[in-house]
Order: structure tokens, then sequence, then C-alpha cells
């Protein structure tokens, strides 16, 4: 079994998301440890990078901060290191396939595993381009998440069939940021998704109020925050990971009893 | 040229957001369908003969090729069509297409603005909604098209974010067509994005090359030793190079904006300064730092200020089959003064690129050669600029 999976081993999972070095990496250094003290079952690392296209404004004007802040891919792989040394929650980059194609895929992927990163989202490299990707993140033991969305249709089985780790399930259309509401028929795809795999699902995209997120883990296995928390940092700069770690703490709660 | 997998050599792909990932592909299927439909083909050619005024004219720019002493120089004038550019050619069959494909709504991104305008003016010929994005700093220096694309009944987005230039109002297009795309289609303006968009663009203006073609064979009884054109997406150049790419007599030539100097960091050369990557769908050559964020490129030309190309230019460079000059803003600026004064066409400041390296290049030719340069659109849209470049301030 992949670390990614441990994630879910104990019921639904609450992954909470972070762009790194926003505004420092001193600050995302702390922020994943509070959430991690706040019952964070899996973190999603964002790489920043410069154009993110997937984004709405919230991720794109911190991938901006963190990028004007000097933050790199290196740094962030000796961030990822240094948590490491004490902590066991599995950790995901979530980035753009220019960050890894520039770094090169194989010394990305073995980087990646030398500092114990254990899975890999790449929002722009659909199930069309992912043998350019896999390979190297496969041989490194590092998931390449899938991602379903609610136009995939047809396309459900083919995506879920051989993903590894966990299926990310976009839970609307457009790009990442809160929602008042998700109207998609979650559970219809769940269902399309359960009949080739086992794998865990975590729904994402717009995601904030534990009401919200308990109903999500409750139609798949877990549910993904980031604009909501990058929100937060975004207004409390240096000083987030209190907040962050108060906002976990409600989130991983609902999302673990629901 | 596309492999089945939508590829230009390693270039070209189809890295988009998965749910895209349907929309991208009901395109392929319904241009696949539509490509070889003759009931298409004649009505997408009677919109281009009696709307856009096609054949465009290939002129002999004879005061030029005297003055320069070499080459004999003609002028592809797509500057002549309705809405004063190359963009209406691709415009109209994407807007016939998404027609057809039963779409109702147009979005497209716009950088010195005759992308947008050529939108919307098809939008309003065949009844249907658009949305415009455009960097924040593009519609200050392109007022002009900015009141034209509303006036055609568009609604013009300002893009705040990034640079506020193309590249920003690429992002924010393909941002908004993940949030609609049942009646939405995104009418993309260059050779660039996913597969198929490269190649249906490069299809539509393939027309510039197939008249030149024509036009050159019954004036001059021969093909050209040169196409030149402006690259940025590089839509007029794909159209340039189409019917020439199998004649290999004939020299490919791209010229691309290189700002303030290639060896600045206010550039917009993607071949000549870039390297490969992947960005806005496609794997191609973009400007970039390290580790792999995309430069905020620099152009006075806002239709050139992208920091990639497409996919097609990228293999034709890979395999020597094209090449790609870097021109300043500088002799662009020249050239855009040169050939108002000389010929009586003032050109796009795009198109100017063009004609600074036709200048360059036709005195080195024997007076037996040809070239033909593709003047990709008018150059009214520029005028302020230029004049603010020379330190004039006029109003407009």
């Amino acid at each position: 079994m992949s670390k990614i999976a441990t994630a879910f081993e104990k019921g639904n999972a609450f992954i909470p998301f972070v762009t790194c070095g926003d505004p420092t990496i001193e600050t995302t250094e702390a922020v994943v440890r509070s959430m991690v003290a706040a019952g964070a079952d899996l973190i999603e690392l964002g790489i920043p990078f410069s154009d993110p296209t997937a984004e709405g404004p919230v991720i794109q004007e911190a991938s901006t901060r963190a990028l004007a802040g000097g933050v790199t891919t290196d740094k962030i792989f000796d961030m990822v290191a240094r948590l490491r040394a004490d902590i066991d929650t599995p950790f995901a980059f979530m980035t753009y396939a220019n960050v890894v194609f520039s770094y090169g895929i194989e010394r990305f992927a073995a980087r990646a595993e030398e500092v114990g990163i254990d899975g890999l989202i790449l929002p722009d490299v659909p199930f069309e381009e992912r043998e350019e990707f896999a390979p190297a993140f496969a041989a490194h033991r590092i998931d390449l998440i899938a991602m379903i969305a609610p136009t995939s249709e047809d396309r459900i089985a083919m995506i879920a069939k051989e993903a590894p780790g966990f299926i990310y399930l976009v839970s609307s259309l457009g790009v990442t940021g809160v929602r008042s509401q998700i109207t998609t028929d979650l559970e219809g795809i769940v269902a399309t998704i359960r009949k080739v795999t086992d794998v865990p699902v975590a729904v994402g995209f717009g995601i904030s109020t534990p009401d919200v997120a308990a109903h999500m883990a409750h139609l798949a296995d877990g549910a993904i925050v980031g604009s909501a928390i990058v929100k937060i940092v975004g207004a409390e700069g240096a000083q987030a990971a209190g907040a962050v770690g108060d906002y976990v703490r409600a989130m991983a709660e609902a999302v673990h009893t629901a | 040229m596309t492999n089945p997998e939508g590829r230009f050599g390693i270039h070209g792909g189809q890295y988009m957001p998965e749910t895209l990932m349907n929309a991208v592909i009901e395109l392929e299927e319904a241009y696949a369908r539509y490509k070889n439909d003759p009931d298409f083909q004649a009505e997408l050619s009677d919109l281009l003969n009696n709307y856009a005024n096609r054949p465009s004219l290939l002129y002999y720019a004879k005061k030029m090729t005297e003055d320069l002493g070499g080459a004999k120089i003609y002028l592809k004038r797509e500057d002549l069509n309705h809405t004063g550019a190359h963009k209406i050619n691709n415009v109209l069959g994407q807007a016939l297409l998404a027609k057809k494909m039963g779409k109702t709504r147009l979005i497209a991104e716009t950088g010195a603005g005759q992308h947008g305008v050529a939108t919307a003016t098809a939008a309003a010929l065949m009844g249907m909604e658009c949305v415009v994005f455009m960097g924040k700093v593009d519609i200050e220096r392109q007022a002009l098209n900015v009141y034209k694309m509303r006036l055609l009944g568009a609604e013009v987005r300002s893009v705040e974010t990034g640079t506020g230039t193309l590249k920003d109002a690429v992002s924010e297009a393909m941002r908004e067509w993940t949030t609609r795309m049942a009646d939405t289609h995104y009418c993309i303006g260059s050779t660039m994005g996913p597969h198929p968009f490269p190649t249906i663009v490069s299809d539509f203006q393939s027309v510039i090359s197939k008249e030149i073609k024509e036009q050159m064979l019954e004036r001059e009884g021969r093909l050209p030793d040169a196409v030149i054109a402006c690259v940025g997406g590089g839509s007029n150049a794909a159209g340039t190079f189409y019917h020439f790419i199998d004649d290999p007599e004939v020299k490919l030539i791209g010229c691309e904006a290189a700002g303030r100097g290639v060896s600045t960091l206010e550039t917009a050369a993607t071949i000549n300064t870039g390297r490969v990557g992947i960005f806005h769908g496609m794997k191609s050559y973009f400007c970039q730092d390290e580790y792999g964020q995309i430069a905020p490129v620099y152009s006075i030309s806002a239709g050139l200020d992208y920091p990639g190309i497409g996919p097609e230019h990228a293999y034709l460079h890979d395999i020597g089959r094209a090449q790609y000059v870097p021109v300043t803003d500088e002799e662009a600026v020249c050239a855009f003064e040169y050939m108002s004064r000389m010929e009586g066409i003032i050109p796009a400041i795009e198109s100017a690129h063009a004609v600074a390296y036709a200048m360059q290049l036709a005195p080195t030719m024997g007076k037996d050669q040809i070239i033909v340069i593709t003047i990709s659109g008018r150059g009214d849209k520029d005028c302020a600029s230029i004049a603010r470049y020379r330190g004039e301030d006029i109003d407009l």
C-alpha cells in the first residue's frame, strides 16, 4: 500500500492545501506543523507557478506573493526535508507540468522521493499526457494522482482504473475557489468510480465550511480544502499558523465524524 | 503535419485540466467531421470572399524594391481584409464550426485587439454572444480596438493578473472556459493551445499561402525565394508558410519580437531566448526562468507580446525548415515609418517586424529573386503608441 493510502485508513481524510513560500518558507513550515497537530491526514503542498490556469484569484495571488518572496522548487524540497525529520503525515505536491518538466521529470521525482514526498498532483496533465510523467514517479514510489471532473463522463472508468493513491474528484466546473454551493451529482460519479477501483476518492474545489466538508467526505472518502486556507494565510501573513490550525481542527473534526 | 496525438515532433499535445478534456475532444471530433464537408467549406468560402474581402491582394512593392536594390518584394495584403487583419480568416472558420456544434457563445483572448475585434465581428454576424479577455496594459495601449469590440456588442473583460498582457488574457479565457463549456466555444486566436487548436487555426489561416502561391504563379510563373511573416503565437506565419512547407526552395522566415533586444530581459523572442516547456495546453518553446516560471515578456507590439510560440513553429525550427529571427522595437518602428512613406501603406506594428527583417534581407539578394512579406494587419491601431515611442502625444 502506498503511503498516501494510509491517510484514509482510519476513515475519512481531511486534506488541507497550502501554497509554499506564501509569504515566506518559514511561514509555510509553521503552517504545515500546525496542520499536522490539528489532525490533517494528508497535506497538499503547492509549488507556486507563475501562471496557474486552474486556480481562482485566491491561489493565483498566493502564488504571486510566494514567487515575489523568492521561493523556488529547491527551497521547497529543502523545507520538506526539514519537516520530514519529525513528521510522518503523507505529503503530496501540487504544481503545474512546467515546474516538473523544467526541473527534469526524473530529477524532480528522485529529489521528491529523497525528501519524503508521497504524491503529486498536476492539474494540467490529463490522462492523455500521463505517460510522460507516470513512469518516473512510479519508479520513485510517488503516486501521480488522477483527477476526475464533473465533465469526465465516459472518461471516468478509463481514468480511475489504474489511478494510484487516491482519486481527486473536482466538485464542480471552473477553477479553484470558495463556492456557496456544489450541485454536481457527485454520488453518481463516485458510484461509477467504485465499479472499477477501490482507491479512495477525495473531493476538492470550492469547499470551505465544516458542513460541506463533512457532506463531501460522506459522499466520498475525503475532503480537500485549498483556497479557504490560503485566504487565512493571506490575511494573517507570517503569523498564520495559529489561525490555520484552528480552522483545520474544526474541518478535520467534521470530516472525521462524517 | 500533426501525428494522431496532436503532436508536431515533440511539441503540441493536450496539457489541459480534466474539466476541459471532453470539450477539447468534442471540438476535435466536430472539426474532423466538418473539415472535409463540402457544405461547410462552401459556406466558409462564401464568408471569406463576400464578407471578409478575400482573396487579399498580392501587391508588388515597386518603390520599396527599387529603394532596397535587391530582391523583388511583394506584400500579401492581409491588412485589407475586413476588420483589418488576418485574424478574421480563423475567426470565421471557428465561429462557423462553433455554430455547427450548437454553441451560442464565443470567448476569446486578445493582445493587440485584432483577434478580439474579429471575434466580436463574427459573433455579431452570426448572432452569438461574445466575451473578450484582454490584459489591462493592452486595454490601455489599444483603446480604439476596445471601443470597436464594445461597439460590435462584445463584452471586454479586463485581465489584471500577472503582467496584464496577452498571456494573462489566454489564462483567463481558459479559466472562463472551465466554468462554462456547454454553450461556449473558446475561439483561440493563434496557432497555440492544446490540440486541436494549433491545427485548426493553421488550417483556417492556410488560405494566405494558398493565395500567395496562386497569385505568384500567375504573376511570376514561379514560387518566391522567401516568405516572411511576424510570429507571436504564430498564426499569420503558419498561414503564410503552410502551402510552401513542402517546397524546399522557398525559405520560411518568422520574425519574433525582440523588444529591447534578445540580450535584455525585455524581449518576447521565444525561439531565440526560450527553451522547451509546457504551458497553455501545449509543449513548445517558452521564455521562462530556470525553475520553469514563465517570464514576463515585453514587446512594443501587443500582438507579439507572448512568452510562447505555437507548437508547429517549434517543430519547424527543430527540423530546420523555418528560420526564426529576432527584430527589436526600434527596427520595427523604423520599418513602420519606412513602409508608410515608401509605399503609402501603414502596417500593423506586428507586421512591421516582418518588414524590418525584409529590409535587411532584400539588399543581400539578387534582383532576380523574390520575397513575399505578409502584412498581417493595418497600423491604424498603433499610431498613438508609435507616436508616443517617438515622443509625441496624440489624442486618439
